[in-house]
Parts: structure tokens; C-alpha cells; sequence
């Protein structure tokens, strides 16, 4: 069955157009003159140089600040010594529903850590970002806590993030680990 | 001789290249820019002149607030690969961007920027009209025609030309079709737009721009300036109308509806002959609004400005403008005072300046007559026009971006069978009112 359009009927006063085109420029004039006078600053520090404060941010130069809890680019947590927190578990390549993390345990020569993984790669094309591998980590190594997008890329290989890559950013962690952690 | 034709050289060249060259091209960057903020966005401000720099180094970047974008464009449209349709017409298609800049360009001829200069500036003021004593020449128009209203009309309907044309040349469906359109769209308006400022015409008793424009320096009732504006109300509205029509920009902008027809009859075109097609459309938004200010808005007039300095009517009107000039200085100063941004600051400053002036004027002159140097008060009839022009751009863009775009039909029915009759009705009640004054 055909379904009926109800097209309302305009009054006189708005079908002679003219009054509706002078409450529309109204309108617009009105944002124009908001915009022109600075009166939608966002960025008050900023604004006497990008002088055309708006709700748009001026991305590069000003940037929108995360949530605490947003989840961006991935980074690997370090020991005391600066050596890699994970002891390679695999929790969280099998927390992983995208299956983008994968992992080469390795024999530690500290017999006080057992292992170590000699190669740690995400891939971030495959990545979903849901923060299972966060959860999944018993010893507080891995973390989406950098606030950093994921940048775009070139080409394939670029998005294979490897273990130095993801302990370039890491710090020391809070947590205690097997009974010789670090304590702040 | 020579040194005539090297005055009218001269005259060309800076009407041309320093106006209506230069405002087109920078229309381009003010059209994105006042579109962005009537959207609340930021609009272009990325092409900066001392390259890729970004974060810290915030300062050394240098864009000047978006018009960088100007050179941007405008290389990018010189270097980019000029196409012509396999199977179009090679030399109709190449021709077809000149002719739609050519009359857009050769309108601003009879524009009168200022009155005839009066050497000397030995004039004197009779009933509200500046006589001159000694040889007054044409020194500010490229050419005072006796028939500049009918040269305007003439010219202006050339540039259907260009766009059928540019539509035929292209060998495409969409182009044909924008060209057809915009040629029964120009058609259709130019008979309104012609209607509509006969009433200017009897009104004035001249087709020449510049004795228009004198004619409006009278007083209605001995206050109000004589302007087109105040006396032809209706007609100013049909011929805005119908220019806005003629300038093929939206809300008319059907000859390159993008939705129905891709971009019309300039689906075809790239590089720098597509830029002289959209560029010719800038300049004639430009040209719209001067030749809207000569005949309705006064031209260079300067409201109570005659050639030796200003006459006000009644004093009080001292007060009105004091009144009204320290109003507009409170406004800006009160969006200064939430922004801190420089141009409120700027406007504020000036508005208050230009009260004090005024209350320095009433104070010194008693009989409401305020001496000004002939110099003076060429540069702010000069300025006037400008400033009238620029208001009128902007007002269009602000419509514009207002308004969506009009059906075609919609377009044929506003044209026919509301503007036309408005604009007879609108000849014959002025016609009759006048018979009285044609005794």
C-alpha cells in the first residue's frame, strides 16, 4: 500500500516567502556576527591567533582532550631495570577477539623470571580496540593509556607495532611484580 | 590625445586589475570564509607561506588568517591538466570561459566611482546640488556613457553567450543541459530587471549612472536622502531579485545544480578555464553590487556630504548620528569586553571616534554646516561607494548561504508571473504619481 505524504499546508503569511527568508537571514546573521565578534571561543588561548573561535577546533594546534579511560595506542609497561614487564602468558593474545596480537615467548636468563617475549607485534589494521588485552594482563604490562591516535599508514608493515616500539613509551609500573616489584 | 588615451589606459587598468580582478579573487577566500562561520566552523587557514610548519611553532607560520589560500588557489588552478571532451568542439570550448568573463569585466566601465572632479574643487552648493565653477571633468568612471543604464542591460545579456556555449562545446548531457537552463533563466529575469528600474529612470530623468547618482544627493522632505532605496522600495527588491538571478549563484543556481546535473555547464571544464568561470561569477557578484548602490543606495553619495563639507538639514540630525554613532560604539565594546578579539575593539574605537567628531561638528558649527576640504571629500565619497559595494557583497553571500536552491520551475514561476507583474504595477503607480512633476 502507498504511503501517504502529509505536506502541511503553509499559512499566507510564509507562502509569500519574503518574512521567512528575513527570519532565516536573521538566523545566519546572527551566527555570522557570533563568529565574527569571537563570541563562541573555545580555546580562549588561542584565540586572538586562529580569530575565528568556534565549535570546530583548530585540530593540529588545539586538541580535544580524551576522557580518562579512552582507549588509544597500546604501550608495553617496564621493570625496575627497564627490561619488559610481560612474562609472555599469552592472556592477552588469547583475550584478543581480532586475534592482532601475537607473541614469541622466550627462556629468561634470570631464573626468577621465567619467561620473556623476544618478539611482542600488534597489529593495529586488525586491532579493535575493546581493551580486552588490558584486562586479561595478570602483571599490569600491557596498557592503552597513551592518549595517542593511531596514526595512518603508508604502507602494510608500518601498522605491525614490534616490542620496542611499544616500550618506547612505557614507564614503570605501580604494581608490585611476583613479590620484587616496584613499590612508589 | 595621448595623453588621453593613456589617462583611460590607466583608468582601465586600475578599475580592472586593482577592483574587479582583485575583489574576485578575493571573494573566493571570503565566500568559504563567511560560509564558515555562519556554519560555526573555522574556514581556511591552513596554506601557509613558510610551508608545512605545525604545533610549537605555532608563531612562525604565516597565513594571514586564510588569505594564503588566495596564491593556493590560484596555482593549483594554473598548473592543473586542462581537459577538453574528445569529441567537443576544441575551439568553442576554449572560447567559451572569455566569453563569460568578457562582459562581466566590461560592465565596470560605466561605474561611477566618484562625481566628475571639479578642478580646484571650486564649487558651491545650490539647493542641494554641487555646481561646479570651473571645468569640471570625468576623472573617476572609465566611461561616462549618456546611456550607461542601457550599455549595463546590453552587456549583461551577452553573457548568456558564453555559458550556452561553454554548455554546446562540451559534448556532454549535464553541460547542454546547464547551458539551456541558464539561458532561459537569464532570459526570463533580464524583463523584470529591466521593468523594474524604469521607475529609477523616470524618477531621475537620466540613463547616465553618474547623473542618477548626483540626483540622489536631494532631500525627501527635507531629511531623507533621496536615495532609490527610499523612493522605489518594491523595484529595489525585483532588480535584486532578478541581478541575483542573473548572477546564476544560489538560491538560483539551478544552470549547475550539482544534485540533478553534476556541475552543469561547467561539468567539463578543469583548470584555469574552469577558475575564469567561477572567478567571472565572483567579479559579477561584485558587479551586482556596485551597480545596486549606484541606483538605489546613492552611489557615492554620502548622506548630507556635498562638495564643500556637510549640510545638515535640521541640527537635531547632529544628535541622531552622535546618538547613534556612540550606540554602535557601546555594542562593540560589550562584544569586546567578552571576546577580547581586535576587530570589535577596532569597530568600537571608530564608532566612538566618529561620535566625537560629530559633537565636536554640532559644537563648533551652529548653523549645522560643517566645512571640509574638496580632497577630503573625494576620498569619502570614494570610500562611500566602496564601503556601500562591500556591504551589498556581503549581503549576498549572507544570502547565499541562507537560502536553498530554488526549483526550476519555481524559478520560472517567481519570474514570470510574480516579478514581472510586480515590476509593471510598480512602473505604472510610479508613472502616474509622477505625472505632476513631468508638467
Amino acid at each position: 500500500m502507498a504511503k501517504s505524504v502529509h505536506s502541511p499546508r503553509m499559512s499566507l503569511w510564509e507562502r509569500s516567502y519574503l518574512p521567512e527568508i528575513v527570519r532565516g537571514l536573521g538566523r545566519t546573521i546572527a551566527h555570522f556576527f557570533r563568529a565574527a565578534t569571537g563570541k563562541n571561543y573555545r580555546d580562549k588561548e588561542h584565540a586572538w591567533f586562529l580569530h575565528q573561535g568556534n565549535v570546530t577546533l583548530a585540530y593540529p594546534e588545539v586538541k580535544r582532550v580524551y576522557p580518562e579511560r579512552y582507549r588509544a595506542e597500546h604501550r608495553l609497561m617496564l621493570r625496575q631495570d627497564g627490561q619488559v614487564r610481560c612474562v609472555a602468558c599469552m592472556c592477552c593474545s588469547t583475550a584478543c577477539p581480532a586475534n592482532c596480537i601475537h607473541i614469541v615467548a622466550a627462556e629468561h636468563d634470570d631464573p626468577s623470571i621465567e619467561k620473556y617475549p623476544a618478539s611482542f607485534v600488534i597489529d593495529e589494521l586488525r586491532c579493535i580496540h575493546c581493551g580486552f588485552c588490558v584486562e586479561a594482563c595478570p602483571c599490569d604490562a600491557i596498557r592503552m593509556d597513551t592518549g595517542v591516535h593511531v596514526k595512518p599508514f603508508d604502507a602494510r608493515d608500518q601498522a605491525y607495532y614490534d616490542r620496542n616500539y611499544l616500550m618506547a613509551r612505557g614507564e614503570l609500573s605501580a604494581a608490585v611484580q611476583g613479590g620484587k616489584g616496584h613499590t612508589p | 590625445m595621448l595623453i588621453e588615451t593613456l589617462i583611460i589606459l590607466l583608468k582601465i587598468i586600475i578599475v580592472l586589475f586593482g577592483g574587479a580582478m582583485t575583489a574576485g579573487a578575493v571573494m573566493t577566500v571570503v565566500e568559504r570564509k563567511q560560509s564558515a562561520w555562519i556554519q560555526n566552523r573555522i574556514g581556511p587557514n591552513r596554506a601557509n607561506l613558510r610551508g608545512h610548519i605545525m604545533g610549537p611553532e605555532l608563531l612562525s607560520s604565516f597565513r594571514l588568517g586564510g588569505l594564503v589560500h588566495l596564491a593556493a588557489d590560484g596555482i593549483k588552478m594554473i598548473f592543473k591538466e586542462d581537459i577538453i571532451p574528445a569529441r567537443g568542439n576544441r575551439f568553442l570550448h576554449t572560447l567559451a570561459p572569455m566569453l563569460v568573463m568578457f562582459p562581466i569585466l566590461v560592465l565596470f566601465a560605466v561605474i561611477p566611482w566618484m562625481d566628475y572632479w571639479c578642478a580646484g574643487g571650486d564649487l558651491i552648493v545650490i539647493d542641494y546640488r554641487d555646481v561646479c565653477l570651473s571645468e569640471s571633468t570625468n576623472a573617476f568612471s572609465v566611461a561616462d556613457l549618456d546611456v550607461g543604464l542601457l550599455f549595463i542591460f546590453a552587456i549583461a545579456s551577452l553573457g548568456v553567450y558564453g555559458v550556452a556555449i561553454a554548455g554546446w562545446a562540451s559534448n556532454s548531457k549535464y553541460a547542454i543541459l546547464g547551458g539551456l537552463r541558464s539561458s532561459a533563466q537569464m532570459l526570463s529575469y533580464e524583463v523584470p530587471m529591466s521593468l523594474s528600474v524604469l521607475g529609477i529612470v523616470l524618477i531621475y530623468r537620466s540613463l547616465n549612472l553618474n547623473e542618477i547618482t548626483r540626483a540622489q544627493g536631494d532631500l525627501l522632505f527635507g531629511v531623507i536622502p533621496a536615495w532609490g532605496i527610499f523612493l522605489q522600495p518594491v523595484a529595489f527588491l525585483v532588480f535584486f531579485t532578478a541581478m541575483l538571478a542573473e548572477t546564476k549563484r544560489a538560491p538560483f543556481d539551478v544552470p549547475e545544480g550539482e544534485s540533478e546535473i553534476s556541475t552543469g555547464y561547467l561539468t567539463e571544464y578543469t583548470g584555469l578555464k574552469f577558475g575564469i568561470m567561477a572567478m567571472s561569477e565572483f567579479i559579477a557578484v561584485v558587479f551586482v553590487a556596485a551597480v545596486v548602490s549606484v541606483l538605489f543606495l546613492g552611489g557615492w553619495q554620502v548622506p548630507y556630504l556635498y562638495g564643500d563639507g556637510f549640510h545638515m538639514p535640521t541640527p537635531w540630525l547632529y544628535g541622531v548620528i552622535v546618538l547613534l554613532s556612540l550606540g554602535a560604539a557601546a555594542f562593540f565594546f560589550r562584544a569586546y569586553r567578552q571576546s577580547r578579539g581586535r576587530l570589535p575593539a577596532a569597530l568600537s574605537a571608530l564608532a566612538f571616534l566618529h561620535g566625537v567628531l560629530f559633537v565636536v561638528a554640532a559644537m563648533t558649527q551652529k548653523s549645522g554646516f560643517l566645512a571640509l576640504p574638496y580632497g577630503l571629500v573625494v576620498v569619502l565619497r570614494i570610500g562611500a561607494i566602496l564601503f556601500k559595494t562591500a556591504v551589498l557583497v556581503w549581503f549576498q553571500l549572507m544570502l547565499r548561504w541562507t537560502l536553498p536552491r530554488f526549483r526550476y520551475d519555481q524559478i520560472m514561476r517567481l519570474g514570470w508571473k510574480i516579478l514581472i507583474p510586480v515590476a509593471v504595477l510598480n512602473l505604472i503607480v510610479t508613472a502616474l504619481v509622477l505625472i505632476p512633476f513631468y508638467r
